[in-house]
């Protein structure tokens, strides 16, 4: 290694220092430029106007799209928020892409000779950990912010850099008419520093760094299109939840240090070896679960799930890097890097694993019934989340680890794909109002059916290989009960991705002529990635192949000196095939279904498919609510929100008003009863300063005195 | 008293600076009211040449060295000290150049008095001897007599002179009383030797007693309760930049001899002062905090907060036990200290104009639309003053904290966090002021280079310390006492 690994993270940093720079003078010009026109236009305008200036001067986006959440201003609506001028654009585009992809390339040439001497050597490279610097010592206690290459960190960091990279480029594309485009490019290399950070930390505080560091730029992205309100509450709403989880993170990095007295990643290896503080106060048990609560909050797990499909409202492009491809699989990241702890703890496990089952059928659920495209992607993603904390429950780290790499590409080119679609419909989410885009967009359709097939679990696309391992997983540690919930999930999967493909792309257009007129396909710098994307899901599932199937599993070779050793598969060569057959089959049948129902020639935008009508009726109350996401958000509003607000009104009427006003007024009158007393002392008389200076030193003689 | 030649090579920086006050002072007689710059200007020069003699042999790696039969040692702790000092002068002299430039009252004496009372302070870092700090700390306080009256038609300049000379007379008095107990008691005033004979003699009420009258007289130099009084008059009276000085440099080098004589002269008597230091520093946190709640006055406000700070840093005193780490804590403390009331009552010397116009709390009224950069960096400054990261200030306060905790002081830490938690309620008032109160007036924002250059150094110190410690903290640590 000829540089050091620091320059990674940073390289993103610095193209965040830059682009955020150029941005905001550039803002700060134009809405100059702009207050003058109008002030030239507008003569007999006073001077206090200062507010009044229109197009709210520099925060410029106009969106009278509905709920269409871009605005492009090029399209015809919102004239007043030009784009910025190509040099701009250019300069924007160039510094964030390059610096991403700079970093890939650097990433790159660290794992990919890592990979190598890995693999070839007998139990795998012993970690890489280079030490930037000495953040600070206190005692026998310090902290250094140190990066760290194993096998883990390099898997990350190979994808997160190489799909960072083409959602960079995508990007260009997509947000080319937006007004913030050099302030969206800052925000995404700031996403790309702390993600770095996060999966490349050597220790807990420092991976906990970059994990606020995501979840900012997270809340900044989603809120990206801040003057619209439902996408500042998104914002606000995935903030407020991830704090819930960064309360069980924080005290569980606490727990860790006081299991182990260190916080960096050696934890790991002494908790192998059982090296145990023995008086720690903290169980095992309680700091798994406390870390868990943390990946839950950032992997959106059940009951905290609820700010992702929300997140929504953010851009295309940061849907699919943040919230599908990377930052949302923190959570499994830090559940498989403290994998040799949570083995310690079993019932922790047990607790993992059926939380995600929960999590995988229950978002499923929802799935089945949403018309907003981005909205079945966000649940689907909420659903694989799921799978891979179902793998690690059950002692398969190596195969939820599978699932994260596997699934970054093909959910990026579902979430890439679906863009490209909402573009291409003007800001259309509806799937109501598509269908037959297949001849239209024929590039977008077929990376997005690759995607699509990948992610149904069909061979031998990459989707198949790594769900496989994980209901092979959990039917080999004797979880049949998660077993059968992992399959019925994998057939709502398929079911609800191809009715999104059949009303997608099949079928009669059922929007209105003029929208008809004018659907293109996206420019080479947004189908592009998207072809790349799908090769990935297309080809890479065979890194994975299991030996069953004649495979090395070369995938879980690599991983396995990070991991804590997964229990063996105890199943048969035969059983193993069954299973296969079986995940097979269930895929395929929610296929036929959703192509039956769906895609049909007299499909309406009130009815898209008779069939699925039919059945929604004949499923009586359960159709409705399922339809309105099992009622979960009104659940919350009711049951937690609305009494917290109870006792916050009683407090305020009761506690406030009574008890913290009386003391307010009660220590008002003693400081006043104090200022009395200093006044006596300190009338500013020069006597009365040698009168206190006297009685201090008496005071002290005193007490000497009658000690 | 043995006295070798190559004692003097130790005390050369100090010889050099008094030297170049003696000339400047000369000096200035001869020059003209638009020439005066030109002796600030030459002031600088002499204050950073200075430094550069002290870190030539600190940096040939001379250890601790002592001279003058054990009157003055050059070791890492007066270094460590006198570059601060020096760093503080420095910063007050920029903060001067267009403040007494722009004052009737002609500027050549002036920094002539600012050299002397910086080689006073030099002195009394390097004394090893309870003789050569007094005296020392005569030479710095009757040079800032003169300075806190400098405005000398201004009634509150000659006022807080006036004040602060009574109550520094009355200050000496008892000291030097307590001094000649300690003396009668111990038949020595050279620190080693008290110490010696503290071990191995008997315990005397009369040692207590002069220990008991040391620590009042230099509770007083550090402004702590009940000997605070003058600080806030004195604060407010005295020229800004004068003000500023105050607050930083005569506390360093005060804490520093407080230190000293009470770890390496007193330290086996521990057990008869810490319970008068705990309660003088309770009291202190009480008065400052409590004190700088009612102020209206920025100037007034910042002399009861540093009193607050005063109490703060006494803690550090208290954790004899773990004496080290007390020690570096303290240092670590005061270097914070000095970077953020530096930059402090730097923006009050922005804001003033003639006279005293521009020291209410109310002319800070938003400042943050008129100057976002200055309203930032005062907010950075009272972070760190309030002890939130990442600033300095933090850094300082946690350490002083833990060390406190160390060595047992438990109610005491918990009474400094809460009135920590009081002094957000008062800096923040400021912050209110500069981002939510439209300024109702033109603000009196002179653009003066030197000042900014000053105040955005201090800003970046202070931001930078607070995020990456680790080199001061390793500094401290090779710079303790031996």
């Amino acid at each position: 290694m000829t540089y050091p690994l620091w320059l990674i993270p940073a390289l993103p940093l610095a193209g965040f220092l830059v682009n955020g720079l150029v941005a905001l003078i550039a803002g700060w010009q134009r809405a100059a430029g702009r207050t003058a026109a109008w002030r030239e236009a507008h003569p007999d305008a006073g001077h206090g106007d200062h507010g009044h200036a229109p197009h709210g001067g520099g925060h410029g986006h106009d969106d009278p799209a509905g709920h269409g959440h871009d605005s492009h201003g090029a399209h015809g609506h919102g004239p007043s928020v030009p784009a910025l001028p190509y040099w701009q654009r250019l300069f924007h585009g160039v510094v964030g892409v390059g610096a991403t992809g700079l970093s890939c390339v650097l990433a790159l040439g660290v794992v990919v000779p890592f990979v190598r001497e890995s693999l070839a050597s007998e139990n795998g490279l012993p970690a890489v950990v280079e030490t930037a610097y000495r953040w600070m010592s206190a005692g026998p206690y310090v902290l250094d912010i140190a990066f760290r290459l194993d096998a883990l960190s390099a898997l990350m960091l190979s994808f997160v850099t190489f799909v960072g990279t083409l959602i960079h480029l995508y990007s260009v594309g997509y947000m080319q008419d937006e007004e913030g485009f050099g302030r969206f490019f800052a925000y995404l290399n700031l996403f790309m520093f702390s993600m770095l950070t996060l999966v490349m930390a050597n220790s807990l505080p420092v991976l906990f760094i970059g994990w606020e560091g995501v979840g900012l730029c997270s809340y900044l992205l989603i809120g990206y299109y801040y003057d619209k309100d439902f996408a500042a509450a998104a914002g606000k709403k995935a903030f407020v939840t991830n704090r819930v989880g960064d309360f069980g993170m924080v005290l569980g990095i606490f727990g860790i240090f006081a299991l182990f007295g260190t916080a960096d990643f050696s934890f790991v290896d002494m908790a192998r070896h059982g090296a145990m503080n023995g008086h720690a106060p903290l169980s095992v048990y309680a700091v798994c679960l406390l870390l868990f609560l943390g990946a839950c909050g950032k992997s959106a797990q059940v009951p905290l799930y609820v700010w992702l499909p929300d997140a929504m409202a953010g851009p295309t492009p940061v849907s699919a890097l943040i919230h599908a491809a990377t930052m949302v699989t923190a959570g499994v990241y830090l559940v498989a890097r403290c994998s040799a702890v949570f083995v310690l703890a079993p019932d922790a496990l047990t607790v993992v694993a059926w939380v995600g089952a929960a999590t995988a059928i229950f978002a499923a659920s929802i799935g089945l019934a949403q018309n907003d495209i981005k909205k079945v992607l966000a649940y689907s993603t909420v659903s694989q989340l799921g799978y891979m904390f179902l793998a690690c429950g059950v002692g398969a780290f190596g195969a939820g680890m599978f699932h994260v790499f596997t699934h970054a590409f093909f959910k990026a080119c579902l979430f890439l794909g679906s863009g490209s679609v909402i573009m291409a419909m003007h800001h259309e989410q509806d799937m109501r109002a598509m269908g037959g885009l297949r001849p239209k967009i024929p590039q977008t359709y077929w990376t997005m059916m690759i995607a699509t097939v990948a992610i149904a679990g069909i061979p031998p696309l990459a989707g198949f290989f790594s769900k496989d391992q994980i209901l092979g997983a959990a039917f080999g540690a004797g979880h049949p009960g998660l077993f059968a919930v992992g399959l019925v999930t994998a057939g709502m999967t398929a079911f609800y991705m191809f009715r999104l493909a059949r009303m997608t792309f099949f079928g009669t257009f059922r929007g209105s002529k003029e929208a008809e007129g004018h659907i293109h396909e996206s420019p080479a710098t947004m189908t592009v990635p998207l072809w790349v994307l799908a090769a990935g899901a297309l080809g890479l599932g065979f890194l994975g192949v299991p030996e069953v199937l004649g495979g090395s599993n070369t995938f879980m070779r690599f991983l396995a000196p990070s991991l804590a050793a997964s229990h063996p598969h105890e199943v048969s060569i035969a059983t193993e095939y069954l299973l296969m057959g079986m995940s097979v089959a269930v895929a395929a049948a929610g296929i036929l279904v959703a192509w039956r129902w769906y895609g049909a020639a007299g499909a309406t935008p009130q009815v898209p498919s008779v069939q699925a009508d039919a059945f929604y009726r004949g499923t009586g109350p359960l159709g409705p609510i399922v339809a309105n996401k099992w009622n979960v958000d009104e659940g919350i509003e009711a049951l937690v929100l609305e009494p917290f607000r109870k006792i916050g009104t009683a407090l305020w009427r009761g506690f406030d008003a009574l008890v913290i006003d009386g003391v307010i007024n009660a220590s008002a009158f003693l400081v006043e009863l104090t200022g009395d007393l200093a006044r006596f002392f300190t009338t500013g008389n020069v006597r009365n300063y040698i009168l206190t200076l006297t009685l201090g030193v008496l005071t002290f003689t005193l007490y000497v005195w009658i000690r | 008293m043995p006295f070798a030649p190559s004692d003097m090579a130790l005390i050369v920086p100090e010889l050099f600076l008094t030297a170049a006050g003696l000339v400047l002072l000369v000096a200035a007689t001869a020059v003209s009211r638009a020439q005066e710059k030109q002796i600030a200007l030459w002031s600088i020069a002499s204050l950073v040449v200075t430094g550069f003699l002290l870190a030539v042999p600190a940096s040939a790696g001379a250890g601790a060295r002592s001279a003058f039969g054990g009157m003055f040692a050059a070791d890492g702790y007066s270094l460590f000290f006198k570059v601060l000092i020096l760093a503080a002068g420095v910063v007050t002299i920029l903060f001067s150049l267009r403040f007494v430039g722009d004052s009737p009252y002609p500027g050549g004496e002036y920094y002539g008095l600012l050299l002397f009372a910086t080689v006073g302070m030099m002195f009394m870092v390097s004394g090893t001897h309870l003789i050569s700090i007094y005296v020392a700390l005569e030479l710095m306080a009757l040079s800032q007599y003169v300075l806190a009256g400098y405005f000398k038609r201004e009634t509150k300049s000659i006022e807080a002179a006036a004040k602060y000379f009574v109550l520094g007379a009355f200050s000496s008095g008892v000291l030097l009383y307590g001094i000649s107990l300690v003396f009668g008691a111990t038949g020595s005033l050279s620190l080693a030797a008290v110490s010696r004979s503290i071990v191995l003699g008997p315990k005397s009420p009369l040692l207590v007693l002069g220990i008991i009258l040391v620590a009042c007289g230099l509770f007083f130099k550090i402004a702590s309760a009940p000997f605070h009084v003058w600080a806030p008059d004195v604060y407010e009276g005295a020229p800004t930049p004068i003000s500023a000085f105050f607050a930083v440099g005569p506390k360093l080098a005060a804490y520093a001899i407080f230190a000293r004589i009470f770890f390496s002269g007193f330290g086996h008597n521990s057990s008869e002062w810490t319970v008068i230091i705990a309660a003088s520093s309770a009291l202190t946190m009480v008065v400052g905090n409590v004190g700088a709640l009612m102020q209206q006055n920025v100037k007034r406000m910042l002399g009861y907060s540093s009193i607050g700070h005063a109490g703060y840093a006494l803690l550090g005193l208290l954790a004899y036990g773990s004496k080290d780490f007390g020690l570096s804590s303290i240092l670590i403390y005061l270097t914070a200290y000095a970077l953020m009331n530096l930059g402090a009552f730097g923006l009050v010397v922005l804001l003033e104009t003639k006279g005293y116009a521009g020291e209410s709390v109310d002319d800070f009224n938003g400042l943050a639309k008129k100057n976002p950069l200055a309203a930032g960096v005062m907010v950075l400054f009272l972070l760190s003053l309030a002890g939130i990261p990442p600033t300095a200030g933090f850094v300082g306060k946690y350490l002083l904290f833990s060390a406190a905790m160390q060595a047992g002081w438990f109610w005491l830490t918990l009474l400094a966090v809460l009135m920590s938690a009081v002094s957000l309620f008062y800096y923040f008032r400021i912050v209110r002021a500069m981002y939510l109160v439209e300024g109702t007036g033109e603000l009196r924002w002179r653009e003066e280079p030197a000042v900014t250059v000053a105040i955005l150094a201090c800003a970046a110190l202070t931001l930078f310390l607070g995020v990456y410690p680790q080199p001061l903290i390793a500094l401290a640590k090779a710079c303790l006492l031996s």
